[in-house]
């Protein structure tokens, strides 16, 4: 009997429903109420009359600020996606290829830094650059040159703690897409006459470049959308788009600006999304979880 | 398989990522108990009285309080909802099933700054304050996904067969899950429910948007504390969030397999 045959069943909504509504209400409207919202007049610190202008869609596009904001983000998700990719992969292989038994301890040794606190980890960078940190105390041990050298508060000392806090989620993707690997396909080139380094090349990169894809999406999605560790990390001039977004919102209480400013940031990084989907479909992503 | 030398090379590599990854970390633990005023290198002494004053510190014993309250409701709804939907997108097939699970992961691609700001808004227009109840609801939208993601590749794994058979022997729907599907599922309900606790103690990004004025929850609190200097308290407070969420899931992790053991 085909599916068509079937009556409609209603049980699956019916379990559905709930999330359903859920994601609805607290996503979707709010989503589309942020669009709206772009259109309303600032007119004194938490206060705005609803109205529909561009003034604030003027002031983003008219005002270099914005533009570069817009363009550092892009440039260092960029860097940050890359040198994740770089760092990561090589790990991601090793615990994939390895004979060792304890395979799973290797994984859960990295899956380790994701449970603890995203705060604490990023701070846990001024203990190691900063004046009184672990990098000056060893040079000062050592009696090298003209201390504290300043290495805090610097766009090094934000990629850092950035890379630091998203690289398990590249090996992870990573590793998912090498696990799935059939395991006979390298040696079935090296018997066709391929070295080490073109049966990796030719087989087995290409077969991981899905998860590599997935990893780089999720890194340059969430470091374009961060503004907590600039924060904490960075100088005054390291501010990404994100904390334009806080800055409206938290500090300047300018509502429709900031949903001006939330809205470019989503249709930025909606954008990308939306291209890797075209390109690669979303299963990829679900399978890092499962 | 490589080269021996490159896979030595490859390894040590891999051994430097795993240092980079716990370097910073290895820092905080060390730095909790050192007795000097300002957080630091050189390390002068051995002390515990950063743990006292935490012990004593009423703003982050409160925040803690609101964090635990917070991250438990969130496990609550988010696994409930979770579970039902997993329910519906394993065992049924209906029309639209790849689109509902997009759009299920889909709070996970919206940018959380965006997410929070939305969220902000529309209450705004409703007219309603911030709450304790939109930090609720907001973290379980963060975490609903997640959920979904695990208890879904859980419920696959899961043979239908189980659940035919008791139906053929007259258990209703509702009897068939509580009593053969639950009890099969409760390694992932249970790992979903600590995905969702974890999210939502951590959450920083939103809840700085979402948190009523004098409300904080840990790492809100962290975030305050910063402003000044990282002080030796912030890193006992770390050592004992790191206890919390390393530690636990680890005791869990390990008492279930010595439970599963001594069973067979």
């Amino acid at each position: 009997m085909s599916d068509a045959n079937l009556p409609i069943d209603r049980r699956p909504w019916l379990l559905l429903s709930p999330a359903l509504v859920f994601i609805t209400a607290l996503v979707v409207i709010p989503m589309a109420f942020i669009l709206v919202y772009s259109f309303y007049e600032n007119i004194d610190l938490a206060v705005d009359v609803p109205a529909f202008q561009f003034g604030n869609w003027q002031e983003l596009f008219t005002d270099s600020y914005y533009h570069t904001a817009i363009w550092k983000t892009l440039r260092l998700s960029v860097i940050v996606t890359v040198l994740a990719a770089v760092l990561g992969y090589i790990p991601a292989y090793v615990i994939a290829m390895t004979k060792y038994r304890h395979k799973w301890l290797l994984l859960l040794l990295l899956i380790l830094p994701f449970w603890i606190s995203f705060i604490i980890r990023t701070l846990s960078w001024i203990h190691i650059f900063g004046n009184q940190g672990a990098l000056n105390g060893l040079m000062n041990l050592l009696g090298l040159g003209d201390l504290p050298i300043q290495i805090m508060y610097t766009e090094f000392t934000v990629i850092v703690g950035f890379i630091h806090v998203f690289l398990p989620y590249m090996i992870l993707n990573v590793y998912v897409s090498l696990e799935g690997i059939d395991e006979n396909l390298e040696p079935a080139a090296r018997t066709l006459g391929a070295t080490p380094w073109q049966a990796f090349r030719e087989v087995t990169l290409p077969l991981s470049l899905p998860g590599l894809a997935a990893g780089s999406l999720l890194v340059f999605v969430l470091t374009g959308g961060s503004y907590v560790t600039p924060l904490i990390l960075g100088g005054p001039s390291d501010f990404l788009f994100g904390n334009l977004v806080y800055d409206a919102v938290v500090t300047e209480l300018n509502w429709p600006m900031g949903a001006t400013l939330s809205f470019t940031l989503l249709f930025l990084l909606g954008s990308v999304v939306i291209l890797y989907s075209r390109l690669m479909g979303m299963n990829q992503l679900a399978k890092a979880f499962g | 398989m490589m080269k021996p030398r490159v896979w030595t090379l490859l390894k040590f590599y891999t051994l430097l990522v795993y240092g980079f990854m716990f370097a910073p970390i290895v820092v905080v633990l060390i730095l909790a108990f050192n007795s000097s005023q300002f957080g630091g290198f050189p390390i002068e002494g051995f002390s515990l009285r950063w743990f006292y004053e935490l012990a004593e510190n009423e703003a982050i014993v409160r925040a803690l309080r609101t964090s635990l309250l917070l991250g438990a409701l969130t496990a609550l709804i988010a696994t409930t909802l979770g579970v039902l939907a997993s329910m519906a997108l394993v065992r049924y097939r209906f029309p639209g099933k790849q689109w509902i699970t997009t759009f299920l992961i889909s709070p996970v691609l919206v940018p959380e700054t965006v997410l929070a700001v939305g969220l902000l808004i529309f209450l705004r227009w409703l007219h309603m304050p911030r709450s304790f109840m939109l930090l609720l609801i907001g973290h379980s939208i963060i975490a609903l996904p997640f959920v979904v993601l695990v208890v879904q590749a859980r419920l696959i794994g899961i043979r239908k067969d189980y659940e035919e058979a008791a139906r053929s022997l007259g258990a209703n729907p509702v009897q068939t899950f509580f009593q053969i599907t639950l009890p099969l599922l409760m390694p992932a309900v249970f790992a979903g429910a600590l995905f969702a606790f974890t999210i939502s103690f951590d959450n920083i990004t939103a809840t700085i948007f979402w948190r009523p004025s004098g409300m904080e929850t840990v790492p809100t609190q962290i975030f305050g504390m910063l402003r000044n200097s990282v002080s030796p308290e912030i890193n006992a407070l770390g050592f004992v969030m790191i206890c919390i969420t390393v530690g636990l899931p680890l005791l869990a992790g390990g008492l279930a397999r010595y439970f599963s053991r001594r069973k067979i």
